[in-house]
């Protein structure tokens, strides 16, 4: 009796702590899985080039390109360029998000909207707008409005898209208990529509951010006397491979970095959404 | 269920039992050819508690509708007794169509008049939700709760504003079966404190006669049967008297 007594106590509490253990060995290796295997491609090319199987004009080691890009750090170029790359991003994003946000509900809401727009968009839509470049650049030249013009038309339509589909497939249970309980037009835009698009929303946002990288370093790789795309085109007349190299790096880091900061936003705003719930309290 | 924890603060906002009457005038609904529903005449005093049945596709949810004016009558006219406003006339439906992105305190809010601002908005949420006894729930979000605790959270946000005509359309039709006799308890006792009128569509001819003062029968556009329950509350399940009645009921909707 005595000794069942002793025991139980001690061998839940070596239970817990070994659960415990366990539960934070796996949080651990959860949050690391996805860095695992870039770190081992960066140690596999470190050592290809230390034994010098990989020419350094083809592809310099990482420590090298870490060294070019403390170099580019301290003299600021590296960060005037980012800021300046960032900058034409978010403007880009912010004028063709804004405007296919604002087209998507309006088409999503008024039939007469996307009666007289809806065609024209889906014409504009499978142009490639890359395609546009050389038109860009005899109208706006080098300057700042051509990457602006080209990035908002990339993000434009996966927002815009993704909008209407949001506002079309809002449940219309919901829409005529809002009418029904007295909710007025915008009102009920507030809370039932927008909310209910939302998710749709999202996927379009995290379509946009990935558009919106690509247009601006083809479009800075181009025609430009600025940024991270002009960097690495520099880089490469002077055959500055490690520069170049760089570059390629800062544009996989900055991805990753806007599809951290969407998710962070969809966790945020989607918290009533089970697939956004931890499991714990569902 | 808690056995109503506070209804004196509930009953407090709303006004002295008032219900309110309604009048079909040869009230017919067509859609194209097909008519629904043909000359109805019936008359439904304030604070009656009346249950439509019939087959489904008979045209009850469609009288439901055009008394909650979501649908306009093809012919005749519908009268009311009194304003009839979003405010005075609630419909709770057979889903929940909770809001999931809102938590469960703000779905009940939905139902209060937009005249009802700030602390007072989340009071006399709360008091409702206590009536349906889910106080505790107020700050979870819609996709947590169970089936029947969803419809409880919609019965409050029906009875936020007070209504003094709830249209209730088979709004139990979806729960388990010993949810839906809980949840029918909680509906009467309800609708004894605040006596407002009552019309549940449903097609569980039991459950009208354990909730009903009178039990209409639509078949085939028209009412088939017009019958009064005068059995006093609360009616215990399985009494011969109800089975009677129910028996009488089910013959003429399937007999000869």
């Amino acid at each position: 009796m005595s000794l069942a007594e002793l025991d139980a106590p001690v061998a839940t509490s070596g239970k817990k702590a070994d659960a415990r253990g366990r539960l934070d060995l796996s949080s651990v290796e959860a949050r690391i899985a996805g860095w695992v295997l870039p770190v081992l491609l960066v140690a596999a090319w470190e050592y290809l080039s230390r034994i010098g199987y990989i020419a350094p004009n083809v592809l310099p080691a990482p420590s090298a390109v870490a060294r070019a890009g403390w170099q580019a750090l301290k003299s600021g170029e590296l960060a005037h360029n980012m800021g300046v790359s960032t900058l034409r991003a978010l403007a880009g994003l912010v004028v063709g998000g804004g405007i296919g946000l604002a087209l998507g509900i309006a088409n999503g809401l008024s039939e007469l909207s996307r009666r007289y727009t809806d065609t024209t968009l889906q014409m504009i839509r499978n142009v490639p707008h890359l395609a546009l470049i050389p038109l860009v650049i005899l109208w706006f030249g080098i300057e700042e409005e051509a990457k602006l013009f080209l990035v908002a038309l990339g993000v434009f339509f996966p927002i815009y898209i993704n909008t209407l589909h949001g506002v079309r497939t809002v449940d219309p249970q919901l829409i005529e208990m809002g009418r029904v309980y007295g909710m007025s037009p915008f009102t009920l835009f507030r809370r039932v529509i927008l909310p209910g698009a939302l998710p749709s929303i999202f996927v379009g946002l995290r379509f946009a951010l990935g558009i919106m990288w690509l247009t601006l370093i083809v479009a800075e790789t181009i025609a430009a006397s600025s940024g991270l795309g002009y960097m690495a085109m520099q880089a490469r007349e002077f055959l500055l491979v490690d520069i170049v190299v760089l570059a390629i790096l800062i544009y996989a880091l900055l991805g990753k970095l806007a599809d951290v900061l969407t998710r962070w936003l969809e966790r945020t705003c989607l918290q009533w959404h089970p697939a956004f719930q931890t499991p714990a309290h569902g | 269920m808690t056995a109503a924890p506070s209804p004196a603060s509930f009953t407090a906002f709303v006004d002295a039992a008032r219900g309110l009457g309604v009048r079909f005038e040869r009230l017919g609904r067509h859609f194209g050819t097909k008519r629904v529903l043909e000359n109805i005449d019936l008359s439904i005093p304030a604070g009656q508690f009346v249950a439509i049945v019939g087959k489904s596709g008979c045209g009850k949810s469609t009288l439901l509708r055009l008394v909650a004016g979501l649908d306009q009558p093809s012919s005749g006219r519908l009268l009311f007794d009194g304003a009839h406003d979003g405010e005075a006339l609630r419909i709770m439906f057979q889903e929940p169509r909770l809001l999931p992105w809102e938590r469960v305190l703000a779905n009940v809010e939905v139902g209060l008049p937009a005249t009802v601002k700030g602390e007072e908005r989340h009071e006399r949420a709360r008091a409702i939700l206590a009536e349906v006894g889910l106080a505790d729930r107020a700050d979870e979000w819609p996709s947590v709760l169970s089936g029947g605790q969803k419809q409880r959270v919609a019965l409050a946000r029906a009875l936020a504003s007070g209504p003094r005509l709830l249209a209730l359309d088979e709004p139990l039709g979806a729960l388990d079966a010993l949810t839906r006799i809980e949840m029918q308890g909680l509906v009467e006792r309800i609708w004894l404190e605040q006596r407002f009128t009552a019309i549940l569509v449903t097609h569980d001819v039991s459950e009208a006669l354990a909730l009903a003062d009178r039990v209409l029968l639509i078949d085939g556009g028209r009412v088939a049967l017009d019958l009064d329950v005068e059995l006093p509350r609360p009616r215990p399940r399985g009494s011969a008297e109800l089975a009677r009645l129910e028996g009488r009921i089910l013959q003429q909707l399937f007999g000869s």
